[in-house]
């Protein structure tokens, strides 16, 4: 099970939060900054597995990471989950949300929090994992992204009004690297 | 002007959609609080709105702000506003709004129940797809048993999109409202083998979910995995059946062996790490389940060590990683493997990844040996000089103490070595783990006696260096090892050089500055002490010495008089005055050492840490029950006494206790200096009256100075480890010399050349001998002590409660689904709408539960008799007896079906635990004696898998959403009782008698029970009356092979789709497959084919149907007018499959849409209906039924239930009722009865709409 899955930036600004276990607000924050704690103090060639979050989850939990420029994506989750499977769906889903937002950089995700749930809603749900075939994801998202269109929202409707800055290095990190053929 | 700003506000108010907040929050860096603040506000006036656009926008806000870390749970109602929004752009915002800030305390989420069970069943899948992401993160266990049924028919839906959620939300189902597995297991095994990949891999997903927690109860479906795993090529489901494998594998050692080829298989085959590193994973715990006594198994640990260095030298970190954590799994059962890679292990210490070094230093736990001990901890202790943090060097820390203390100190040769190395690791500088290497100091001391001397002396230093380790802080943790040494000190002092030197530095004020529980033990050992040093002194005949030594105690303990500390104070005063008397007789010359001794006499054994639980409780004490009366409440809670006793552990317990108490005393202290600085006479202290706090024992406030050492600490006369490294060497070559020398005699004696092997190559473990005589003392345990479990579960684990039996599930008639056990399905609550919730669950509660025990012990241990033959002949019979068996036992029992819990509490009190004779398991163990050779295995797999899933006992089971009735027998469709028919499955012939009273009900079970006072309110019915079981299920076609049944819903977001949900049964022993619906359209009627289909293609049923198995399908048509019944002829083709052939059948159907089908049960209140009446617009009519013999609540009930009606308001015999057409006409019924004749007026909006309805009710009464 993954327990939550946290996307902060370099100075621990939370970008998005999603917790499959309750919560109240402030010890979410707690965690996210612990979690920042954590994570921001290791290099960038050491391993993405952290043990010992104290605030979620215990000795069963783990912390995997991925750190893309800006951005953290940290999921935390238990034993029942392969570790490089996890760091594969990471993956996944910032390729997802690369091809949805079209090059996708910090601000895509600053500004469209809600998007960006939208697919991760269709990347994990409840805590599982429930799709990671990034074509089938894309495919739903898409249909419910025409579906929204389509009831007509004119002053809630997006469209890119700010310039790329962070674009992700996409080629720092090597695809995906555990080989997941089936992706 | 005014206007323009009134319009701008709105425009702006209108305007800021989420983008804009973030805009706002980034351009009002230094007063963002302010300017969120300013936002919420706003945010308040949208919620105001009407305009649910508006609103949607506002809760996509606050989304946002939650975030930030803002509560936003006022909002809740306005979420679920918008979560009930018909549009799914704000639908969706809704349930994400939802998602994210409820949880189960939020009192909102009963209201929607309602709302999501529509949603789940809309017609669009992406609504549905919506409300299970959002219910998969608020469910409740209230929702989770309101929604549980219609969450198990979304998992055949036809859209793999949502059979998939559904599959996943079901775990989420089960955690919550646990009695759902039993009832849900056999559709979700259904779902592994689904054609959607994705659907099989949540299935996966979820058992190996259920799976981790309680294998036991899965280790049948092994034969299914196995063969999932050999045919899948999907690596996420792969990795999750591997690691399923490995959680039951512990269990069922011929499984592992079963998987060992397999596994390798992959291990060689795959190019994906991810399952390379699981499958190594699954075969190490394969490994570990069996015994080591498999030589050919070697060759499997082998390959794993082997890929495991491979990812181990891998240059990535994160495989490096995960391999040294596979590594040490290996090291507990086959060390001696792992130790071969010692070079790599000591390597990945020197990483400077510190996740890695720690996973390094896990794996050296096992690598160590006699042999190797002393390099190892060398090198260690190397690294504690070199580590920066705390956090790492106090890991270091204690790995070198388990290490060296592992399993009794059986590593350690050479005490004296391991006792230098604690006291070098005590000049760590502030490390947490003083405690640990004092305990460790008082266990070595205690435990081997022939270290104590050497022990005793290196104690004695460390207390004359105490201010070296005390050095400057208080929390300084290394100060504990005093503890230890001062204790070691006094209680083994016959062994010290020089008793009264340690008794003088036992004694020097500085000492005043430690921690409380320290000084107490200072004191109490300086008597001891004292003791020791008298003892010496006797015979002498100068008693100087002594006299010395009384009065060096008396100078010195008035400084510990004076402590804060009770216990300090308490045993300094006492000891104080004992060696003041002592004094005097001195002075007189008495002989007093041997008194004195006296008080310390006795050697202390370790005690077992268990030993205390494991006392027997003698007979006749019962220690819950009060001694004395129980004391008054009134008591302050200061008083509570403290742990006196803490724990009586083998060394003194380490008294944690000084930590509260320094907070306690910090407390009190500030409180006393508020109270003071508030006195007004309260003369304040200067500054400089803090010398006074000097001499007084208010230690916090000596001046302290801080000193810097850079260099580490050497503390003078205290040994090196490292020498005894040297000397260890030493020793060992000359022992190894000596045994040669011995050899060479024995050689010269004997003449033969056997012991050569001694002095070629690496000396053996046993070889090297303890260089002390080491006499380790186990810890006493008390006489007859009790045998207990430690590791019990944690009582609070949700998975406990899933720790369900679920194998016999599919063995026929083991335990089939007991009534109880059924699922709550939404057709109890037709008549309850406008119910509670509390009402609501009353009324479920006396539904499913009606307590009409009438039964008498004896028949039930009768029964039980019974049962117990029966199962046994079931073994031995064959299943087509078993089916007709089954056959009449129903015939002869469904006169009961008016009683169906006193039935089913019955059959669950008879339940008897599955025995391992169960055909299931035997299924299981011919699967496992297999030979391993995987094409065999297949088969076989496929063959259990086949013998295990559709057995007939699993008809009932599979369906509980269709608790209609799918009678067999024309008796029972006549008589629409067989909602109950599940129970008489397993009921078995049992007293005639009571079978015989039954029968004669049996006609009239419907309306037996007449009278009793009925009342009503809005929209209840009271149930002092069991309500005869109904179901709206309607036959719709049936041949030898399958039944078809169906029922009609309408939409109420569409005005213009009704769903129809089919459940389908197969009646024969074959397979049916590729099963297609298809139905002529009419003009007015169109079923909804997927896009891009033609009108007459037919839809795939996405189901398989094994024997005796049935499942549900749901169909969406699309209609224009619905004021008229219509019928729509339809053709369902399906290909049967057995052994030998298979033939391709068709079955024709005619569709009857009543039109009670498009009406929807809507609760109205009495006032609206009213005014509804009043307003006109409304075309009556009536009808008047003859003959009606049934209570009037049963009546009403019939037409809630049948016609989709609810009750507005009932008095004595006359009732008005409500309902509302998909289009929107009302339906309003007015219901009189008078001696058997109903009369029904009516009024709506439709005359023909009404006509048609009030035929069907007619028809639904003059069938009964």
């Amino acid at each position: 099970m993954i327990k939550a899955i946290l996307i902060f930036n370099n100075h621990g600004k939370p970008r998005l939060i999603r917790f499959y276990q309750y919560f109240a607000e402030d010890m979410q924050q707690q965690i996210i900054r612990e979690t920042f704690h954590l994570v921001s103090k290791r290099d960038d060639n050491v391993c993405n597995f952290l043990e010992g979050g104290s605030l979620i989850g215990g000795s069963d939990y783990k912390l995997i990471y991925r750190h893309y420029a800006t951005l953290y994506f940290v999921f935390c989750v238990d034993s029942s989950e392969s570790e490089l499977g996890i760091l594969d769906l990471i993956q996944v889903f910032v390729e997802t949300l690369d091809k949805c937002f079209e090059n996708v950089c910090e601000l895509d995700l600053i500004f469209h929090m809600d998007k960006v749930h939208y697919i991760l809603q269709e990347v994990v749900m409840g805590g599982m994992v429930l799709e990671t075939n990034m074509n089938e994801i894309i495919a739903q998202v898409e249909v419910q992204n025409r579906l929204e269109k389509s009831e007509v929202r004119p002053f809630l409707s997006s469209s890119k009004s700010f310039p790329l800055i962070y674009v992700f290095g996409f080629s720092q990190v090597s695809a995906i690297k555990y080989s997941l053929s089936v992706l | 002007m005014a206007l323009k700003i009134v319009k701008g506000s709105i425009d702006r108010m209108f305007d800021k959609n989420l983008q804009d907040l973030v805009r706002g929050i980034r351009n009002h860096k230094e007063d963002e609080a302010k300017y969120i603040s300013t936002c919420i506000d706003e945010i308040k006036q949208e919620l105001k709105q009407d305009n649910i656009a508006v609103k949607a926008n506002a809760v996509c806000k606050l989304t946002y702000l939650q975030m930030l870390g803002y509560d936003v749970s006022w909002a809740a109602f306005n979420i679920v506003e918008v979560m009930s929004s018909s549009k799914f752009t704000y639908k969706r915002i809704g349930y994400l709004a939802a998602s994210q800030c409820f949880h189960e305390s939020t009192d909102v989420i009963m209201l929607t129940t309602n709302q999501i069970r529509k949603d789940l069943s809309s017609p669009n899948q992406y609504d549905t797809g919506v409300a299970l992401t959002g219910l998969s993160c608020f469910v409740t266990p209230d929702l989770a048993r309101d929604l549980a049924n219609d969450i198990m028919t979304l998992m055949s839906h036809t859209k793999p999109y949502i059979r998939k959620k559904a599959v996943l939300i079901m775990y989420k189902v089960f955690l919550k409202y646990p009695e759902s597995l039993r009832p849900a297991f056999p559709r979700l095994k259904e779902k592994l083998e689904d054609p959607d990949p994705g659907v099989q891999s949540a299935a996966v997903n979820v058992i190996c979910e259920l799976a981790r927690r309680n294998p036991k109860n899965y280790l049948s479906l092994a034969p299914l995995f196995f063969k999932l795993m050999t045919s899948s090529t999907n690596n996420w489901v792969l990795i999750k059946i591997i690691k399923l494998f490995g959680a039951l594998t512990p269990l069922e050692p011929r499984l592992g062996k079963k998987l060992i080829e397999p596994l390798t298989n992959l291990i060689h085959s795959t190019s994906a790490m991810s399952l390379l590193y699981e499958c190594v994973n699954t075969v190490i715990a394969v490994l570990i389940s069996l015994s080591s006594g498999m030589p050919n198994h070697s060759a499997s640990i082998q390959l794993c060590v082997q890929k495991l260095r491979i990812l181990i030298e891998d240059s990535d970190q994160n495989l490096k990683y995960l391999g040294l954590l596979a590594m040490s799994k290996i090291l507990k059962t086959h060390p001696k493997s792992v130790q071969s890679h010692k070079d790599l292990i000591l390597q990945c210490l020197d990483d400077k990844d510190e996740s890695i070094r720690l996973r390094a230093l896990d794996l050296l736990y096992g690598m160590v040996s006699k042999k190797n001990l002393m390099e190892i901890v060398k090198k260690l202790m190397l690294h504690v000089d070199k580590a920066e943090g705390t956090t790492y060097r106090d890991e270091l820390l204690t790995k070198i103490i388990d290490i060296c203390s592992q399993s009794n100190y059986q590593y350690i040769t050479n005490f004296e070595w391991y006792i230098s190395i604690l006291v070098e690791l005590t000049r760590l500088e502030g490390t947490r783990h003083g405690h640990l290497i004092a305990s460790q100091m008082l266990d070595v001391a205690i435990r081997v006696k022939a270290i104590r001397v050497f022990a005793v002396a290196q104690m004695a230093t460390l207390l004359d260096n105490a201010h070296m380790l005390t050095g400057n802080t208080q929390r300084n943790g290394i100060c504990e090892v005093l503890y230890a040494a001062a204790w070691i000190c006094g209680e083994f002092s016959e062994h010290l050089e020089n008793p009264m030197e340690t008794l003088e530095a036992m004694l020097r004020p500085k000492v005043a500055t430690l921690p409380g529980h320290i000084q107490a033990v200072y004191v109490q050992n300086a008597a001891k002490l004292f003791a020791t040093v008298l003892k010496s002194q006797e015979g002498n005949t100068d008693s100087t010495t002594a006299q010395e030594a009384s009065q060096l105690m008396i100078d010195r303990l008035p400084l510990f008089v004076q402590s804060a500390n009770l216990e300090v104070q308490e045993r300094a005063s006492c000891i104080l005055q004992l060696v003041k008397y002592i004094q005097k007789l001195q002075q007189k010359d008495v002989e007093v050492s041997e008194e004195v001794c006296a008080l310390f006499a006795g050697e202390l054994n370790p005690v077992a840490p268990k030993a205390q639980k494991k006392v027997p409780i003698p007979d006749g004490l019962d220690l819950d029950a009060w001694i004395n009366e129980p004391p008054s409440e009134s008591e302050s809670e200061d008083e509570q006494p403290k742990a006196i006793f803490s724990k009586e552990e083998p060394k003194h317990s380490r008294p944690r206790h000084t930590e509260v108490d320094e907070k306690e005393l910090a407390r009190r202290r500030e409180a006393r200096k508020q109270e003071q600085a508030n006195n007004p006479f309260y003369i304040k202290a200067s500054p400089s009256s803090q010398k006074v706090y000097q001499e007084t024992p208010g230690v916090e406030h000596i001046p302290v100075v801080q000193i810097d050492l850079s260099v580490p600490l050497k503390v003078p006369g205290l040994p090196m480890s490292d020498q005894y490294v040297k000397l260890e060497e030493e020793r060992r070559q000359k022992e190894r010399a000596e045994k040669k020398k011995k050899d060479k005699k024995k050689r010269k004696e004997k003449r033969s050349g056997r012991g050569k092997k001694h002095d070629s190559g690496p000396e053996s473990e046993e070889d090297i001998t303890p260089a002390h005589m080491v006499d380790i003392v186990t810890e006493e345990m008390p006489e007859n002590a009790l045998p207990s479990d430690d590791d019990e579960r944690d009582p609070a684990d949700p998975h406990k409660a899933l720790d369900i039996d679920l194998d016999n599930l599919e063995s026929a008639g083991k335990r089939p689904l007991a009534d109880s056990e059924k699922l709550p399905v939404r057709s109890h609550r037709a008549a309850e709408v406008l119910k509670s919730p509390a009402e609501d669950e009353e009324g479920e509660n006396v539904s499913s539960l009606e307590p009409k025990k009438k039964s008498s012990k004896e028949k039930r241990e009768k029964k039980k008799d019974k049962d117990k033959d029966r199962k046994k002949s079931k073994e031995e019979k064959k299943k087509k007896k078993h089916k007709h068996e089954e056959k009449e036992e129903a015939d002869l029992l469904c006169g009961q079906a008016d009683e169906p819990a006193f039935q089913s509490e019955e059959t669950n009190e008879v339940v008897t635990p599955p025995t391992s004779t169960s055909a299931d398991v035997s299924d299981l163990d011919f699967w496992l004696s297999n030979a391993p050779v995987p094409s065999n295995t297949q088969e076989a797999a496929t063959v259990a898998a086949a013998e295990a899933a559709p057995a007939p006992g699993a008809i009932s089971v599979t369906t509980p959403d269709s608790e209609p009735e799918e009678p067999k027998d024309t008796e029972m469709e006549e008589t629409k009782s067989s909602k109950h028919k599940k129970k008489k499955q397993k009921r078995e012939k049992e007293d005639k008698e009571k079978k015989k009273k039954k029968k004669h009900h049996h006609h009239h079970h419907h309306h037996g029970d007449k009278g009793g006072e009925e009342s009503v309110q809005n929209g209840t019915v009271e149930e002092e009356e069991p309500l005869p079981p109904m179901s709206n299920y309607c036959l719709l076609a049936e041949n030898s092979y399958i039944k078809v049944a169906y029922d009609i819903q309408g939409n109420l977001q569409d005005g213009s789709q009704v769903v129809v949900s089919v459940i389908f049964e197969n009646k024969c022993d074959s397979f049916l497959k590729s099963m297609e619906f298809n139905v002529l359209d009419s003009l007015n009627s169109k079923l909804q084919r997927p896009e891009g289909s033609g009108p007459h293609d037919s839809l795939t049923i996405p189901f398989q149907l094994p024997p005796g198995v049935s499942n549900e399908a749901r169909f969406v048509f699309t209609v224009q007018s619905i004021i008229m019944p219509q019928k729509l002829k339809g053709t369902l083709t399906f290909i049967v499959k057995n052994e030998e052939s298979s033939t391709h059948e068709k079955l024709d159907f005619k569709l009857h849409f009543t039109c009670t089908s498009y009406l929807i049960t809507t609760p109205c209140y009495s006032d609206a209906f009213a005014k509804l009446l009043e307003s006109g617009d409304l075309k009556s009519s009536s009808i008047r039924l003859e003959g009606v013999n049934m209570p009037f609540h049963h009546l009403l009930a019939r037409i809630c239930f049948h016609h989709h009606f609810s009750v507005v308001e009932r008095i004595d015999s006359c009732a008005s009722m409500y309902s509302r057409s998909i289009q929107g006409h009302h339906v309003c019924l007015l219901v009189k009865i008078s001696s058997q004749t109903v009369s029904v007026d009516a009024k709506c909006d439709e005359p023909t709409l009404l006509g048609n309805v009030l035929d069907e009710i007619k028809q639904t009464f003059s069938q009964c």
